[in-house]
């Protein structure tokens, strides 16, 4: 992307400023390389999502922004529903509350290394992945209307997770306000089977090292040690997120022009948040976004089922779990008014500083842990909210490395067994049941998740903590 | 036609059908993967389209074993156009199949109106070694059109 199609603020922030329809600037944080990198539909995109109705200070897209659907992938926008505002299934995505948890072991590294591949093995068998699997639990219709009403609370409830993690989890692990009665039957039929699955893509469960420490005070209130062995899991809404997301972007395209709501493009579909569709999408998306949290915290169950075969003394604590697809309702201020807005962070992840009402009493003086998910065979990282991500982006930062090339270009560059075992020779071990499923999401194509959070980091968006390097990474 | 650059386009299958070219293939996306079908005619756009789809979920064959029967309607031929892929995106999710070959036939007299067939069989995890899930079909770069030499093509992204 030309970088002289923006006016430079700083390092690490480049403006638009409104002309023709938009109605607030255009907002990046990324540096100069990650700009240039970036395709020139972001700008289009973060453009066209500042001329939607009642959008409040700015359109921003976080260093990692790509194409996506309507809004960049990496896009955040806040919307105030006094003011005409509306709410987008495009700016949440189709993968409802897809989103990363960290769980802490308690063993060292050193103590997976000798029974990486059988640990591998096990998780691989104990969480289904990919096409054509599906979980255990099978649920029938009340069942599915109490799972999506209650989320990971009612997972816990039902033996699969402990009560301990809901304060670790975003919104105490229940989305109030979700409808299951907006959920159709065609999203409930395709959730059905579909309970504890990881899915595929980019999706992921690792068993991770940490390997560097940035930030001391906060990774030891973390309980992240250098060394220390974590896992993470990285997946969404499945089935029933789609579904949703599938219907709704489609009502929304369809309704948009009979409410008198002009869209640059269909894409940006939208409706308004105080009308009928607008509610109905509410009370489905916040069912989609307990579906997620359900489904995280049953692999998380059936994670810490497979380290008790391995270590019997080993106890899984949850360090977090955050959702980077998601539309809420956050008390924001904006000019020194404290407004209720509707934030859509699509491919971006909430960033709470520290002193948030929101967060549980052990992480409030230090801020949210926020997780990066990067690719197979560089790492990911831990950052914090800061006091400025508040004042930045609606306190949100990135959410991933973002891919440096399409599927199609991985695979001509990559055989998925020949990522394998480069991988191996670094030490990673991989399960996963298809290779050109591996070869398409080989490391390189993906870009350099270290300048993507050092990005981050210079903008004030968050705080490096930790990075952390996969040891057993399984893929759908 | 939005987001659309020629040079990635990758031919995969082609077929010749009531002596025009019918074929399909993938375009570059950022994130995900945009599905293209060209035929002689609308129908096997959307045909072509469809074997797209199962292009990015299998390379192997696929048997047509069984048919499912697929009705859609929409306001325009484009949203029928999603809601075709969508409609398939959904049978394939919830009777855990793949589709090999397809066969539709649409009529346009004011609303857009697809009663199409279907055909394949449960998935195989050895046998068709599927690479990603379809999460949905998109608005994006979606566009249905007729060429200078007379070609349907249809095409958009989707989401895996």
């Amino acid at each position: 992307m030309d970088v002289n199609r923006f006016t430079r603020v700083s390092e690490t922030e480049w403006h638009v400023e409104p002309h023709g329809a938009m109605r607030v600037p255009a907002v990046l944080y990324a540096d100069e390389d990650l700009v240039e990198a970036m395709d020139d539909k972001v700008y289009d995109q973060m453009v066209n999502v500042a001329t939607l109705p009642g959008i409040v200070k700015a359109s921003y897209a976080m260093p990692d922004a790509h194409w996506g659907y309507g809004f960049p992938i990496g896009g955040v926008a806040a919307f105030d529903a006094q003011k005409g505002g509306v709410i987008s299934a495009g700016g949440v995505g189709f993968d409802i509350s897809c989103g990363v948890r960290a769980m802490l072991t308690g063993l060292r590294a050193g103590d997976i290394e000798p029974v990486k591949d059988g640990l591998a093995d096990a998780l691989y068998k104990a969480v289904p992945v990919g096409v054509g699997s599906h979980g255990e639990i099978d649920l029938d219709a009340d069942q599915m209307d109490a799972m999506l009403a209650g989320g990971a609370q009612w997972a816990v409830e039902r033996g699969y997770g402990e009560a301990a993690d809901l304060e670790r989890i975003e919104e105490g692990g229940r989305m109030a306000g979700a409808d299951p009665a907006c959920v159709s039957d065609k999203a409930k039929k395709r959730q059905r089977r579909e309970m504890g699955t990881l899915g595929s893509g980019n999706h992921y469960l690792e068993v991770q090292r940490v390997e560097t420490i940035f930030d001391m005070a906060i990774a030891a209130a973390y309980g992240l040690e250098k060394g220390a062995a974590i896992v993470a899991i990285h997946c969404g809404s499945r089935g029933l997120g789609h579904q949703i997301g599938t219907e709704f972007l489609r009502e929304m395209a369809v309704e948009a022009p009979k409410a008198g709501i002009v869209l640059p493009d269909r894409e940006l579909a939208c409706a308004l948040i105080d009308s009928p569709l607008g509610q109905r999408y509410l009370g489905a998306m916040r069912a989609g976004i307990n579906c997620a949290l359900a489904n995280r915290e049953i692999i998380g169950h059936l994670t810490r089922g497979v380290f008790a075969g391995f270590f019997p003394d080993a106890r899984l604590r949850l360090l977090f779990d955050v959702s980077h697809n998601t539309c809420k309702v956050e008390r924001h201020r904006v000019n020194g008014e404290a407004r209720d807005l509707y934030v859509h962070r699509k491919g971006a992840t909430r960033a709470f500083g520290p002193g948030h009402a929101d967060l549980p009493a052990a992480l409030r003086d230090i801020g949210q842990p926020v997780l990066i998910g990067g690719s197979m065979g560089t790492g990911s990282y831990v950052l914090a909210g800061t006091a400025l991500s508040e004042q930045r982006a609606f306190s949100s930062a990135c959410h991933g490395a973002g891919r440096a090339m399409s599927r199609h270009a991985a695979l001509r560059q990559w055989k998925g067994r020949q990522v394998v075992d480069e991988l191996r020779e670094k030490g990673i071990v991989i399960r996963s049941p298809s290779m050109r499923g591996v070869a398409e999401e080989a490391p390189g194509a993906y870009k350099d998740v270290g300048a993507v959070v050092d990005a981050a980091e210079k903008a004030g968006l968050a705080k490096k903590v930790a990075f952390v390097r996969p040891m057993i990474c399984v893929k759908g | 036609m939005v987001g659309v650059d020629d040079v990635n386009l990758i031919p995969r299958g082609m077929a010749m059908k009531t002596g025009a070219p019918a074929g399909w293939s993938h375009f570059d996306h950022d994130a995900d993967i945009g599905v293209r079908g060209t035929g002689p005619t609308l129908a096997t756009a959307f045909e072509q389209a469809a074997l797209a789809l199962t292009g990015i979920i299998t390379e192997e064959p696929v048997a047509a074993a069984q048919a499912v029967a697929i009705t859609c309607a929409a306001p325009d031929v484009e949203t029928l156009f999603v809601d075709w892929l969508n409609a398939l995106v959904f049978e394939m999710a919830t009777r855990q199949m793949l589709f090999g070959r397809y066969e539709v036939a649409i009529r346009q007299d004011g609303e857009c109106a697809l009663e199409g067939q279907a055909w394949g069989e449960r998935v195989d995890r050895e046998r068709h070694r599927p690479t990603v899930e379809v999460k949905g079909a998109t608005f994006t770069a979606l566009s249905v059109w007729q060429d200078a030499n007379g070609l349907w093509r249809a095409q958009c992204i989707v989401d895996v």
